[in-house]
């Protein structure tokens, strides 16, 4: 993800895997790993956010936030927010994820957070 | 990138299996000119060598807690030294760096301290494990010690000792009990096969003129090994996908196969091809074996692939050590006709159907998120 290092980036370091049609630029790439990212961290209550183009955000329903660098990083921070394991081998997230439906109770992003926090503010006036 | 750093070759072994023999035999080999070697311990078997160093035991714990994820803070030091004097030209500028470990060694933090530590990283490479197993006690070893079934479920070459005072029925059981553990690994006989450094060390999967052959092997070593497959998936399934002899999959019951489960003598370590037609999802695949290996790294112990990713030619070979996953290496084209994903896992108390379940399921993700 963000950290050049790390073994899912270093595909682009050989030139090899920018071939992919999915992610013809460097933000296009980004993008596309949030939102993927997203499908998974979603079924968990967490959401990320890129964070100019180098780190990226976790963050949780309670406004609780985490900078990672690469997915290495992702999941250790996921869980040390959300206090239970992520387990990709877990029925229940592979039953979710094999039928396509969208995550439930996922924050909303940076941006949609912020209006939705006014939303909220207003409704409570 | 990897021709100027140092290729870092692990030999380890159970007490006793031979592998300061096997060391002092590769070390007259002239393919070995340039090598400096770093021993745990001073055994009975002198060797005597111009760039032979001692490490004591140490370790550091890192804040995962993790056993695997350690930093070998002796070996770290000691290689640290070793380059340092031969950067300032007190010791001869070595290409290569043998390193043995001690019988009871857990390989792991080893390979860990090489992929890891920040700056042995930048100066150092790793290269080919090699593994000595006893051809007398080693299945006796195996059953009893979690070190020993690990340290031939990391390796690249096993090579079986004392051959020749083992009877043949012990010897076919513990080549079974090898083929289960690590299929993909060659085995050599130390009594009868020529031993070179070009077999077990200096051809690896990155080294450029051999490194297709070696992906190679992964996937050929599986393929032999097919009938294993359904047996291998016994553990807590009441079905498993297993293989005819034609090798056309078939559902299968898993008791009809074997109904004595053989992975109870492997501590529950058993080995795996998975085959994927649809092609792989970069990104999808590698946030699915980071998630993986955070919460079941020390239950994976080898990992092995031959990716067709999604929108590339060429396929890409990972590889991977518990929470360790080394970079992926470009190949310039693929070994065989076969235009797939192939991933060899070897794992302890994980099923089979539960991973290629998962990983199926972030595959189809990625492809529902690319479209």
């Amino acid at each position: 993800m963000g950290g050049g290092d790390h073994w899912t980036e270093s595909g682009r370091a050989t030139g090899g895997l920018k071939e992919r049609s999915v992610a013809q630029t460097r933000r296009c790439e980004r993008a596309y790993q949030v939102r993927l990212a997203n499908g998974v961290l979603g079924r968990y209550g967490l959401c990320l956010a890129d964070w100019q183009g180098a780190s990226f955000v976790l963050s949780n329903h309670k406004g609780a936030s985490a900078v990672i660098d690469h997915f290495g990083a992702l999941w250790a921070a996921a869980e040390a927010m959300t206090g239970s394991a992520c387990d990709p081998l877990d029925p229940g997230l592979i039953g979710a994820l094999a039928s396509g439906e969208p995550p439930s109770g996922a924050p909303a992003s940076s941006a949609s957070s912020s209006r939705s926090r006014a939303k909220r503010r207003a409704v409570a006036a | 990138m990897t021709r100027d750093l140092v290729t870092v070759n692990v030999i380890t072994g159970f007490l006793g299996s031979g592998k300061t023999t096997l060391l002092q035999h590769l070390l007259r080999d002239s393919g070995m000119a340039d090598t400096a070697v770093l021993i745990n311990e001073i055994g009975e078997v002198g060797l005597d060598h111009h760039l032979l160093e001692r490490v004591d035991e140490s370790t550091v714990l890192l804040q995962s807690g993790c056993l695997c994820c350690t930093i070998r803070g002796d070996l770290a030091v000691s290689m640290k030294d070793l380059f340092s004097r031969r950067e300032r030209g007190q010791i001869p500028r070595f290409r290569r760096l043998v390193i043995e470990t001690t019988g009871l060694a857990d390989p792991a933090p080893v390979i860990y301290t090489l992929m890891a530590e920040d700056v042995i990283r930048h100066h150092f490479r790793l290269g080919n494990v090699v593994t000595t197993v006893d051809a007398v006690n080693g299945a006796r070893q195996h059953r009893r010690h979690d070190e020993s079934r690990k340290q031939i479920a990391v390796a690249d070459r096993i090579v079986i000792t004392k051959t020749d005072l083992a009877d043949g029925r012990n010897l076919a059981a513990l080549e079974d009990q090898l083929r289960r553990l690590n299929p993909s690994a060659p085995r050599f006989d130390s009594q009868t096969d020529c031993l070179t450094a070009a077999k077990l060390l200096t051809n690896d999967v990155y080294d450029p003129r051999t490194k297709s052959n070696e992906v190679a092997r992964w996937i050929d070593a599986e393929a032999f090994s097919e009938h294993d497959h359904a047996r291998d998936s016994t553990r807590g399934l009441g079905r498993a996908l297993g293989r005819d002899h034609t090798g056309k999959r078939s559902n299968v019951h898993a008791d009809d196969i074997n109904r004595h489960d053989i992975n109870r003598h492997d501590g529950g370590i058993h080995a795996f091809c998975l085959t994927f037609d649809t092609p792989m999802d970069w990104t999808a695949f590698g946030l699915w074996l980071s998630m993986l290996l955070q919460r079941h790294g020390e239950d994976v112990l080898r990992v092995k692939g031959l990716l067709h990713v999604a929108g590339m030619k060429t396929p890409v070979a990972v590889h991977g050590v518990q929470h360790i996953v080394h970079p992926p290496i470009h190949l310039p084209r693929w070994p065989d006709r076969e235009r797939r994903s192939r991933i060899v896992f070897i794992v302890r108390n994980l099923s089979r159907e539960d991973i290629e379940g998962s990983l199926s399921a972030f595959n189809a993700l990625g492809a529902r998120a690319a479209a």
